[in-house]
């Protein structure tokens, strides 16, 4: 017996809106399977993991605040996996930028003067420092044909290092006790918050209108159509008189300068100082949320809400109900899964071929 | 079983050998076929005719076990037969030779047969029998070569001595001539005759309709699903054929209007490039001079240089010096191909899904791809979609191009039409110059017709064209001189008037003058050499 996959002729549009919902349920009904096995009541895992979270102002606010570096850096990252490229590393990106825009707010601590400057030149250079960090595994793969995958994904350990020797050397604050981190920062080196006493910040915000602004490239402007057209077609592209080269720096000058923005927004926002660890892992989880997304930035902004929602559930469950972090992880594996593979249906219908595999010519 | 009296009596002479009636096939709302009656006979080269989308390969499907019908039945010798997959056709004996070979490029030619073979069928056994078929039938193949180190024609012999192995009583062809060579072609008459006169039954699916009118002596026409006659194509012109293809009397193209000839706007000078790839031809020493007004036909095998020449000639791969191409005298060797659009050339590439078009975008989007450059399809850098749509409607229009809905993606169109929309999208840009890689390239007759008309009207308002065809029918037709392209090096162009087939054919093969072509190219249109006659 054997399993083909024949292209459906045309795709509903309607089932691709009805695909990612049927996988999540699925999902869901998987996840309470597991949980009924741990001995906790399906329905009560239910309402705190996607529930409790939506009912209460701080916990809305934390999904916000989850959710947005986990989007921006998921739209850069849907860049380059559209265009065919693996930037693997937007980890280290984003260290790279939270460390460079921080080290603007550590340089200017207790500086005279007028300090409007500080917070803008903070996040242009977390920022550049995204990009310039990027455009490492992009030139060696212009330039040397070097993957792409294994330099990207080989210098996040790079940054992680560098961050690490810098807040417990150069930039260690003098009055910290030893502490492995840099002094607190300034208010002028700090995202305002949106609401008096809360924690949402204008982080936030940037995140918003950062992808606000590639869903409209990507879908509206002759660049975007590039990188669309390399995805689908990289030979075709070639006719367009689109060069691979130029494109390849673009996307990851892009997701970069986007995984960089949300790296110093984090650091300029909740944290307020440079530490060792900087990040829970966005970099790494973006890659599932811009899948999950399908690689558009609307699809990305509802993929990293849910598992922004998933990630603030799931710490209520670890005190609450005693359920294990790693429920949590397997849940969210177990989503992309199930999306990517719901994709693959929309796409293709199945068709089971019985008898002998293998001897078999189709045209 | 009572088979036999379901099946509807057999319309004159015996019971046929296959037979297929009320043959239903839909697809959604779409019927590919539509009560198609069809009856294949012992002995016989049965033609199946019909253009792009009137429902051939649902019906070659339906018969190879790839598709089962939707109403209908398929019988062998008269009973009732379940064709539910290519195992149940290929033990009732219907085997197939597909037109895309479906072959394992770096695997050899035992390995690429002992592939569809029973395993206990290896090795020396295999290769034994392999010699053996290839003296019979004059089908000769090295069983240790790899494949891409073969020839069209050689790989299509694979194709055939893989189905013959299987000892078929029927064989089912779609398109076999289309890869080959007239002299390749010949060979391969030879064998379709031999197999015939062995009493086996050949299914012939071919646009070309002299060989259809030379080889069969029945054809089934199909049209828009469904079966509009049935001929001896013997007692047919070529032009009664096609009519019945197509519905409507296909005239032959008109000659072009001869403009205003503008001197030479397409120079090549000395081109020499390295082979692109492991597989590719270097380009040696190419000349060629195309003046406004003028057509130049490169004929040529497949696996030639075509593919290099395009690509040197769009831009996609650079030329070393900048003056080895020159477009209406200007230096543009080094231009890449947005650069040399804006000097008023268009390219039309050999491969419509995935080079000449994006298959998952849509057509407007599709339009954008090649005339972004030199279309007012973008403001600062924003796509103007509502230009590109309107351009991609005039399209649509002036070609008539028919796919579903307004604005439908490039894949989901036929061959043709996606071909017509292609030719169309840079013919409409008004090109100084064109250069087109296998313009009807498994196109339907009037598809085809309709392109290559364009093609000359393009040439009568006083454009420069090269076309690089294997098609010498269609060279014929439309080209005012033809050169071709052997082994990377462009023989000298010769007056259409002036060359024969039999004269072209050498040099496709590699015989014929010797290929140094020096100095001065000719200049074109004038007369320079005679052909080798022949």
């Amino acid at each position: 017996m054997r399993l083909d996959l024949l292209p459906r002729a045309r795709r509903s549009p309607w089932l691709d809106l009805l695909a990612p919902a049927l996988a999540f349920l699925a999902a869901v009904l998987i996840g309470g399977i597991a949980v009924a096995i741990l001995g906790v009541p399906p329905g009560q895992a239910f309402l705190t993991y996607f529930v409790a979270p939506l009912s209460e102002v701080w916990s809305l606010q934390e999904v916000a605040l989850k959710a947005a570096p986990l989007a921006l850096i998921a739209t850069g990252l849907a860049f380059c996996y559209r265009a065919n490229l693996w930037n693997i590393g937007a980890e280290g990106q984003y260290v790279a930028g939270g460390l460079a825009g921080g080290w603007v707010a550590v340089a200017a601590h207790g500086s005279q003067g007028p300090t409007v400057w500080i917070l803008p030149a903070m996040l242009l250079a977390g920022t550049l420092a995204g990009i310039a960090y990027a455009m490492i595994p992009a030139l060696l793969r212009v330039r040397l044909g070097v993957s792409e995958i294994l330099t990207s994904l080989m210098l996040v350990y790079v940054a992680q290092l560098l961050l690490d020797y810098m807040v417990r050397g150069p930039l260690r604050d003098p009055q910290g006790y030893n502490f492995p981190q840099s002094v607190s920062f300034e208010d002028a080196a700090r995202l305002p918050l949106l609401m008096e006493g809360e924690s949402l910040h204008a982080g936030v915000l940037i995140s918003g209108l950062a992808i606000a602004l590639a869903a409209l490239v990507l879908a509206r402007t002759l660049f975007g159509f590039e990188v669309r057209a390399v995805g689908a077609s990289p030979r075709a592209a070639r006719f367009a008189g689109f060069s691979d080269a130029r494109l390849t720096l673009a996307v990851f000058a892009i997701s970069g300068g986007a995984a960089g923005l949300a790296g110093i927004c984090e650091v300029a926002g909740r944290i307020g100082q440079l530490q060792p660890e900087i990040s829970p892992g966005y970099g790494f989880t973006a890659i599932i949320v811009a899948f999950l997304g399908r690689l558009s930035p609307p699809g990305i902004l509802l993929a990293a809400l849910v598992i922004a929602l998933t990630t603030i559930g799931g710490e209520g469950a670890q005190i609450d109900l005693k359920l294990p972090l790693d429920l949590t992880r397997a849940f969210q594996g177990l989503l992309l899964g199930l999306v990517l593979g719901a994709d693959v249906l929309t796409r293709y219908h199945v068709r089971i071929v019985p008898g002998g595999a293998g001897a078999k010519v189709t045209p | 079983m009572a088979a036999a009296s379901a099946a509807p009596a057999p319309r004159g002479g015996p019971t046929p050998l296959f037979g297929a009636y009320g043959i239903v096939k839909r697809f959604g709302a779409f019927t590919a076929n539509d009560g198609v009656d069809l009856e294949i006979r012992a002995g016989e080269i049965h033609a199946l005719l019909g253009e792009n989308g009137a429902g051939k390969s649902t019906l070659m499907k339906i018969l190879y076990g790839l598709l089962e019908p939707t109403e209908g039945v398929v019988t062998h010798q008269g009973d009732i037969v379940r064709l539910a997959n290519p195992e149940a056709a290929r033990a009732l004996g219907i085997g197939m030779v597909f037109q895309l070979f479906s072959l394992c490029e770096n695997l050899t030619v035992a390995e690429n047969i002992a592939l569809v073979m029973p395993a206990a069928l290896t090795g020396r056994a295999l290769a034994e029998r392999i010699a053996r078929l290839g003296a019979d039938y004059g089908l000769h193949l090295d069983p240790a070569r790899p494949v891409w180190s073969l020839s069209a024609g050689e790989r299509q012999r694979i194709e055939i001595v893989r189905c013959l192995l299987q000892n078929p009583k029927l064989v089912i062809l779609d398109e076999p001539t289309s890869v080959l060579t007239p002299g390749e072609a010949e060979a391969l008459f030879a064998v379709l005759e031999r197999l015939r006169d062995e009493g086996r039954a050949l299914l012939y699916i071919s646009h070309r309709l002299d060989e259809v009118r030379r080889l069969c002596t029945r054809a089934t026409i199909l049209r828009g699903g469904r079966v509009v006659g049935t001929c001896d194509p013997r007692a047919e012109s070529a032009r009664s054929l096609a009519a019945m293809m197509v519905g409507t009397g296909v005239s032959g193209v008109r000659p072009k209007s001869v403009g205003g000839s503008r001197g030479e706007r397409l120079v090549l000078d000395r081109l020499t490039l390295p082979a692109p790839g492991l597989h590719g031809t270097p380009l040696r020493d190419i000349a060629l001079r195309v003046a406004g007004g003028e057509i130049l036909g490169i004929a040529g095998i497949a696996g030639n240089g075509q593919a290099e020449l395009f690509d040197a000639l769009s831009g996609e791969s650079r030329a070393p010096a900048a003056g080895a191409v020159r477009l209406d005298g200007r230096a543009a060797g080094h231009l890449g191909i947005n650069a040399r659009r804006r000097l008023g050339a268009a390219f039309v590439p050999e491969e419509r899904n995935g080079h000449a078009a994006v298959p998952p975008m849509s057509l407007s989007e599709n339009a954008l791809l090649s005339r972004h450059a030199t279309a007012p399809l973008t403001r600062f850098g924003l796509l103007r979609l509502g230009a590109a749509r309107a351009l991609a409607r005039r399209l649509i229009d002036a070609f008539d191009v028919r796919g579903a809905g307004p604005d439908p993606a490039a894949g989901t169109l036929s061959g043709g039409n996606l071909q017509k929309f292609v030719v169309g999208r840079e013919i409409l840009a008004e090109p100084g110059i064109l250069v087109i890689n296998q313009p009807t390239w498994g196109v339907d007759a009037a598809a085809a017709a309709r392109i290559r008309q364009a093609v000359l009207d393009l040439a009568g308002r006083g454009s420069a064209v090269v076309v690089i065809s294997q098609d010498l029918d269609e060279l014929f037709e439309i080209a005012d001189s033809i050169a071709v392209l052997h082994a990377g090096a462009l023989s000298r162009p010769v007056p259409t008037g002036a060359t024969s087939r039999a004269a072209l054919g050498l040099l496709m093969g590699g015989v014929g003058e010797p290929e140094t072509q020096t100095g001065e190219p000719p200049a074109a249109p004038a007369i320079r050499t005679a052909a080798p006659v022949l």
